[in-house]
């Protein structure tokens, strides 16, 4: 249980950046920054957050920053803490520094997820951050990989044909349990307290640990930019983005699944889901809702927990 | 390591003279050697890891194989203190070692053919943040059709990367460019990524007998690494953040100014390892060059066979010469125009296509710095040994002997000509 | 009012002098950009006695411009403040506030 006056107030993550007013990715940021327990280094990959937070000559950063490129920030990771690890055995430096590599979701599930993958099974000591708005932002709300089905992108609009994104949402905390980590999590804004307590699992764990962060986007979600909390929450209660860890393959509900809200309390919120919400759409919608019951519910079992 | 005892009777190779001989160098300085017999991998995994490396990050690909499972032997045995990284391909291999490089560590690694086009993107990355690296390149053809010998398509096709580039022409001077690598790359006035080159096969996998150095005097050689920067609990800077056009430029700027200080830095490299060794090194070897009318100048392995013909033809009294190039970027302008400008022909010889262009790479760049100068050089474009089309002496005769007719009757029969394909 | 050269400015140096590599070697440069010209309509206004320091404003401001600050009120020893040179307006801390202790006012002209 996170006590917030206890949290500290030495800010590692500045003011003056340039994201968007009510900019979930950076309220994610600051609230993993807050886990830390030591030094930290961030590897970036491209997105949102990157260009944003450095614009030279300006840096919202006050810890060790490195953007690299889209697809390589898992690599580029690998090598800063073997350099690390090396240099300390050979008695060139001391001091134990907490890498976190931070990818969006497009930077995460589609194309870095290779060099992710090999992060994964090479078994570093390194948190993999990925801060999910559900497109790719940066460039313009196109889809990616984790933008849920029927959501309207700028590569997936809701046309007179097919009515936004197709097919689902990639699972991808159940790809990296899969390479047998010891952690793997995923979190929203929304609940403070259970993000940064899993932060602050990951970055204790002695070896890979994913955090996969939801983080709702106004620009990009067509949304009021003072509901970017509260969308972060409905996103769980609905049942649209379960919360759970997997510890050593072991399946673990966050939140007592109860009575779960309907989803058109989410939706309704949200531009891109605007066109779901017209009655010539209704079967879509009812697809969607069986869809989200149907992987809620296989979250349920695999956490050992009674399905209805 | 087997040292294996080979009697040694190819031209130009240094001939195996015993286990541990001593050379004593003019002015006094003394280096152990040993004489040994290695292929160009093996050559370039030993000077690696005599060199002290902190971290490599490297994916197989033929040719340059024995190079990563002869390095994971030496980690296996615990006969280095590297981290060795098997990354799960080359676009991560660099993106390591680049994160390794920031870092503070000194770094290396290797690929070839369709891993270093892999790693294009990563390429500029390395160069832009100026990260030390050095990455051995074992030439090989760049598919399509999938070819796994020996040309030069690979790094011509990453020429302007901003990475210097040194081709070596045997497993000797695989092993010793090496080595200086590491001093150049991390040199003050320079901070900028090296390749050596070395031709898939005919160098990677051929045996030859040449001369490893003792430890220690590597050691001396090349101190450990100090970096200018670092990403450190200390050092909370802010690496590759986005520069607009106000900035981007000026950037770019300073990238040109540090490569072209490498210059210097190579010479004084070449010249102490010579100094050390009794093997200078520079920007490039001239052969019988003072009085030459024809020369041919050429990259890598092909160097060998181009100086034996030369040394054929000047023994029946030919004015030939013939220039083998060690640093290929930055281009060594003013020097190698000072040696070719008296020239009456120039036969460039490019191991490489560049599809559609007025010349191969090497030949654009001779003939470039003969723009816009004094000098009546007719330059000849020879492209040759694609795929690892093997290049006969009989052939670097033809080249001769073209050279010599375009030098008696001024006429140049074609632009550019392909030597043994079948027309 | 600073009228010092903003630092974009500031750095548009000859490429002799611009930083190695491009890095920015000033840890959070960006507080010197004022982010807070982005508000156009609304900006908080905390109501301090309403306010029980729970700190939920801090830790969901995007723009790090909630300020948790060592003014002791009644039995608590902080208290949060707007730096209203960077906050964006966005509202998040008057809709998230348990107590509704923040509210949305107008823009005025004379914002410090």
């Amino acid at each position: 249980m996170v006590v917030l006056k206890n949290l500290s107030t030495e800010e590692l993550y500045a003011p003056g950046h340039r994201l968007c007013a009510g900019c979930g990715p950076s309220i994610s940021i600051r609230m993993a920054l807050k886990a830390a327990r030591g030094p930290i280094a961030v590897v970036n990959a491209t997105g949102c957050i990157e260009v944003s937070t450095t614009i030279f000559p300006y840096t919202a950063w006050r810890i060790p920053w490195v953007h690299a490129l889209f697809e390589n920030q898992a690599a580029v990771a690998s090598g800063l803490e073997a350099a690390y690890q090396s240099l300390e055995e050979q008695g060139k430096r001391k001091g134990k520094v907490d890498v976190i590599a931070v990818g969006g979701d497009g930077g995460t599930f589609d194309i870095g997820i290779q060099a992710i993958s090999g992060m994964l099974e090479r078994g570093h000591d390194i948190v993999y951050l990925c801060y999910d708005n559900e497109a790719y932002m940066n460039t313009g709300i196109q889809r990616s990989g984790a933008t849920p089905r029927g959501a309207a992108t700028t590569t997936s609009p809701a046309g007179k044909i097919i009515p936004g994104k197709r097919g689902m949402k990639k699972d991808f905390t159940g790809i990296c349990a899969a390479h047998g980590i010891s952690y793997a999590a995923t979190a929203t804004i929304g609940f403070f307290s259970d993000y940064i307590e899993k932060m602050k699992k990951a970055i204790e764990v002695d070896g890979p640990a994913v955090i996969h962060v939801l983080a709702p986007c106004p620009l990009g979600w067509r949304s009021n930019p003072t509901d970017t909390i509260k969308l972060a929450k409905l996103a769980v209660q609905t049942g649209l983005f379960p919360l759970y860890e997997v510890n050593d393959g072991i399946y673990k509900m966050s939140m007592k699944p109860g009575k779960l809200l309907p989803i058109e309390e989410y939706f309704k919120l949200q531009g891109r889901f605007r066109h779901l919400m017209k009655p010539e759409l209704k079967d879509e919608l009812e697809e969607i809702k069986k869809d989200t019951e149907k992987h809620y519910k296989k979250i349920l079992r695999l956490a050992g927990e009674k399905v209805t | 390591m087997s040292r294996k005892k080979v009697e040694s009777s190819i031209e130009g190779i240094i001939p195996y003279s015993g286990e541990g001989s001593t050379i004593t160098i003019e002015g006094g300085a003394v280096c152990t050697q040993l004489g040994c017999a290695y292929t160009g991998d093996e050559a370039v995994a030993y000077a690696a890891k005599q060199s002290n490396v902190d971290v490599i990050a490297a994916y197989p690909i033929t040719p340059q194989t024995i190079i990563v499972e002869r390095f994971s032997e030496y980690v296996a045995d615990g006969e280095v203190s590297t981290k060795y990284l098997p990354v799960e391909s080359e676009h991560s291999a660099m993106s390591a070692c680049v994160g390794a490089s920031i870092g503070g560590a000194r770094v290396f690694t290797s690929t070839a053919s369709q891993g270093l086009a892999l790693m294009h993107e990563v390429l500029y990355l390395a160069s832009g943040l100026r990260c030390p690296i050095v990455m051995a390149v074992v030439n090989r053809a760049l598919s399509a059709p999938i070819n796994i010998h020996g040309d030069h398509s690979d790094m011509m096709g990453s020429r302007d990367c901003g990475w210097i580039q040194l081709y070596a022409e045997n497993a000797q001077e695989a092993y010793d460019l090496t080595i200086q690598a590491f001093k150049i790359a991390e040199d003050k006035n320079v901070q900028l990524p090296i390749t050596v080159n070395l031709d898939g096969f005919f160098i990677s996998h051929s045996t030859e007998s040449m001369k490893s150095l003792a430890d220690e005097d590597i050691n001396k050689f090349l101190p450990s690494r100090t970096p200018i920067y670092k990403l450190d609990h200390d050092s909370p800077i802010s690496i590759g953040g986005m520069a607009l056009p106000e900035y981007y430029y000026e950037f770019k700027r300073q990238q040109e100014e540090a490569i072209n200080s490498a210059k210097p830095v190579v010479k004084n490299v070449g010249d102490e390892f010579g100094e050390m060794t009794g093997r200078k090194y520079g920007f490039f070897e001239a052969y019988e060059m003072n009085d030459a009318d024809i020369a041919i100048i050429s990259l890598g392995s092909t160097s060998g066979s181009v100086r034996s013909v030369a040394k054929k033809l000047r023994a029946k009294g030919e004015k030939v010469g013939a220039i083998k190039l060690w640093m290929y970027r930055p281009f060594p302008t003013e020097e190698l125009f000072s040696i070719i400008k008296n020239l009456k022909v120039l036969a460039v010889m490019d191991r490489a296509i560049s599809f559609g262009a007025p010349y191969g790479a090497l030949c654009s760049d001779i003939s470039s710095i003969l723009q816009n100068r004094d000098s009546e050089v007719k330059v000849l474009n020879m492209i040759y040994g694609l795929g690892g089309r093997d290049i006969p002496t009989t052939t670097i005769q033809q080249v001769f002997e073209e050279s010599l007719h375009t030098a008696k009757t001024g006429e140049v029969k074609q632009r550019i000509k392909f030597l043994d394909v079948r027309e | 009012m600073n009228k010092k050269e903003p630092l974009s400015e500031r750095m548009k140096l000859s490429w002799r002098e611009m930083p190695f590599a491009g890095i920015m070697f000033e840890p959070g440069s960006s507080v010197e950009y004022k982010t807070g010209d982005w508000r156009i309509e609304k900006k908080p206004q905390i109501d301090g006695e309403k306010c029980i320091r729970c700190f939920i404003c801090w830790i969901f401001c995007p723009d790090v411009s909630i300020k948790r600050v060592p003014k002791p009120y009644k039995k608590h020893t902080e208290s949060v403040e707007v730096d209203y040179y960077h906050c964006k307006g966005c509202g998040i801390c008057a809709a998230e506030c348990p107590v509704n202790a923040i509210e949305m006012i107008e823009e005025s002209k004379d914002v410090p």
